[in-house]
């Protein structure tokens, strides 16, 4: 199961049109999502990750084209299949009133429960790992409204563990975080990674958190893929120029010698390159 | 769907060791005993909530019954309850029997199914909206069947003798028939390649505003005593409720019960916004439709029996919400909670207030402030509300 010679698409897009109401994001898009990887879109504000994000998670349905889960199509999988297969962290969830933090990460459960069969032995299992994962065993009776920023993000990743998918879509799973807490988050996702084999689709703004935690990173602007690749490899002034309208250079940093952007004195404002 | 079927169980990472922590979650159409409080080691207060709950929703069945039996004895007729269990148990006199069985026990049945049934489409709306303000009523569900009914009143002839038993039959007919098409035409309305909650309430409140207005207009039109048959029916009145007018509201509620229930564990990750609902498997537009349905069904089923009795929808679920202290309404425990609401109002209403005033201008005279207490005596709590 897990001795893949060649890389294969977990997520598919195949010339797929996204749109909301009158706007048209992306035109006739093709895209793959290769298991087992952290691929990572970044681009400006606006420029679709979340969108793309959505149609890989079934949130919103394409115009035209097709996207495939694991070579089938999509929209013909039940819900409920997708869930067991694919989980979505969107980036705004609501925090419910007078909920525990175990009985947040027991939602993730749902998927593989039925109205008449309460939790099993695994479903236990799986809700105590994901809480052992995120460092939330000592929360697990707290209130979900009395926890800071990083703690209910976490919270929210455990929902997602526990819904044990080999594929996880996380939109900006980081905000409103400080850096420490950035990182904890992104280390869990890259040990999710690393050791559950997950296939993770993410949407990240920190260019030099993409970078480093990262095995693939797709930048988008307007309506386009503009780089496709590692981190080196999209992480070039020329295409920080295309897609944030920033100059930059670009120096490799100490610790992992992965790729970090450093901005030039002055740069371009994003909404200069809307015409364009 | 290949060799990759899933990834493996996690075998590289130390688990804990698998210790149950959470009780098994209870169904929430049966009501278990509560649990004895655990002796030493404070609980978590997931446990302590789920205790609190179970507890609850035993004292409100228990009430329920009791306020079904209460209601048996109120009357212009003494009976005591005593008597009264002799009769339900079939060692009555014939003139009791007529009384109670004949008489009462519809009128009592009507109030705890007419109450249950409202208490629980409010609670289905409610939750399902994530708003407290989105009754039935607001859906434009209860105006439809008063427009129903009114006409029925107003225009179907009402003033004539010889159409009392057809009107006996049209008004709830026709008052089903009008919730059933309000609610159809506010959630095709509403509908925009799929069911936005707060589209849904700005189109019901219009809706309802505008099917009031109609409302008027035929009450103002009409003559007198059809006006004034209008205008008792529109608040609610469980008078002349007989055995016929009751079994469509206790089919209905046996029928749609179940199936509301089944929606229970998709209402609670609906909560959590549409998007994770959907990424954990809730067919959203299939579960609303379902939701929506069984909150119409409920409602017109009430509202023909009864007439819109007022504010049971509003009123019961946050009741049972602040009674229980869960994280949304309760399905079951709203629905008893509306049953003690309409049959006690209903009981008080025979028994107690002079001449005969229509339950729903209790309901709303006890409900309302009892939340209001309710709200002032949580105010220090995490809810929010």
């Amino acid at each position: 199961m897990t001795t893949t010679t060649r890389p294969v698409a977990a997520l598919d897009a195949e010339r797929v049109t996204l749109a909301y109401d009158q706007r048209t994001v992306f035109q006739d898009l093709s895209l793959s999502v290769m298991e087992g990887q952290i691929t990572t879109l970044v681009g400006a504000n606006g420029s679709g990750k979340s969108t793309l994000l959505k149609a890989f998670g079934r949130l919103l349905s394409p115009r035209s084209g097709r996207i495939h889960l694991q070579g089938k199509a999509l929209r013909t999988i039940p819900t409920r299949q997708v869930a067991r297969q694919l989980a979505v962290l969107p980036q705004k969830p609501l925090t419910p009133p007078a909920t525990t933090v175990r009985e947040l990460a027991a939602r993730g459960r749902h998927p593989h429960q039925t109205w008449f069969r309460p939790l099993t032995s695994q479903d236990t299992a799986a809700i105590d790992a994901a809480l052992d994962a995120t460092g939330l065993t000592g929360l697990a009776g707290r209130d979900v409204a009395t926890l800071s920023g990083g703690q209910i993000q976490r919270a929210w990743i455990a929902l997602v563990l526990a819904q044990q998918t080999p594929i996880a879509l996380l939109d900006e799973p980081t905000t409103f975080l400080d850096l420490a807490h950035q990182l904890e988050i992104l280390h869990l996702v890259r040990r999710l990674n690393r050791d559950h084999r997950t296939t993770v689709l993410m949407v990240l703004h920190d260019l030099w958190l993409a970078g480093r935690f990262s095995d693939r990173l797709i930048a988008l602007a307007g309506g386009q893929v503009v780089a496709d690749g590692s981190p080196w490899e999209v992480l070039k002034p020329g295409v920080l120029r295309q897609a944030f309208g920033l100059e930059a250079q670009v120096v490799s940093e100490p610790v992992t010698g992965s790729p970090l952007v450093v901005p030039a004195a002055e740069t371009v404002l994003p909404h200069d390159l809307a015409g364009s | 769907m290949s060799t990759t079927r899933r990834a493996a169980p996690p075998p590289a990472q130390t688990l804990p060791p698998v210790t149950p922590k959470l009780a098994p979650r209870s169904n929430p159409m049966q009501p278990k005993p509560p649990q004895p409080p655990r002796a030493s080691l404070k609980p978590p207060r997931s446990a302590d909530r789920t205790r609190r709950h179970r507890l609850t929703t035993g004292i409100c069945l228990v009430a329920a019954l009791g306020v079904g039996l209460v209601a048996m004895t109120a009357g212009s007729a003494d009976y005591t309850i005593l008597e009264v269990i002799q009769v339900l148990a079939g060692r009555g006199t014939p003139a009791q029997e007529l009384i109670l069985l004949d008489f009462r026990a519809p009128r009592v049945v009507a109030g705890l199914a007419v109450g249950a049934s409202l208490g629980l489409a409010g609670t289905l709306t409610q939750t399902f909206a994530r708003n407290p303000l989105a009754t039935p009523d607001i859906l434009g569900v209860t105006s439809g069947a008063a427009l129903g009914a009114v006409a029925a009143i107003c225009l179907g002839g009402g003033g004539y003798a010889v159409a009392a038993p057809l009107l006996a039959l049209g008004i709830p007919t026709m008052s089903t028939v009008g919730a059933v098409c309000s609610a159809t035409v506010v959630y095709g309305l509403a509908w925009r390649g799929g069911i936005n909650s707060y589209r849904l309430i700005l189109i019901g409140i219009g809706a309802t505003a505008t099917l009031s207005g109609i409302t008027s207009y035929l009450i103002a039109q009409a003559k007198i005593t059809d006006a004034q048959a209008a205008a008792v029916w529109l608040v609610g009145n469980l008078s002349g409720v007989s055995w016929s007018s009751v079994w469509p509201v206790v089919v209905v509620l046996a029928v749609v019960a179940p199936v509301a229930a089944s929606q229970s564990r998709d209402l609670a990750v609906s909560q959590l916004g549409d998007d994770l609902a959907v990424s954990l498997g809730v067919a959203m537009q299939r579960h609303r439709m379902i939701v929506i349905g069984c909150a119409v069904a409920l409602t017109a089923a009430a509202v023909s029996a009864s007439g819109p009795v007022e504010f049971v929808a509003f009123v019961s679920p946050q009741i049972a919400l602040r009674l229980t202290g869960a994280a949304r309404p309760p399905l079951f425990t709203s629905a008893l909670a509306g049953a003690i609401l309409v049959a006690g109002a209903d009981s008080l209403v025979r028994g107690v207030l002079p001449g005969e005033r229509p339950v729903g201008l209790i309901t709303a005279m006890i409900g309302a402030p009892y939340l209001i207490w309710l709200l002032i005596r949580h105010r220090g709590g995490t809810d929010g509300l």
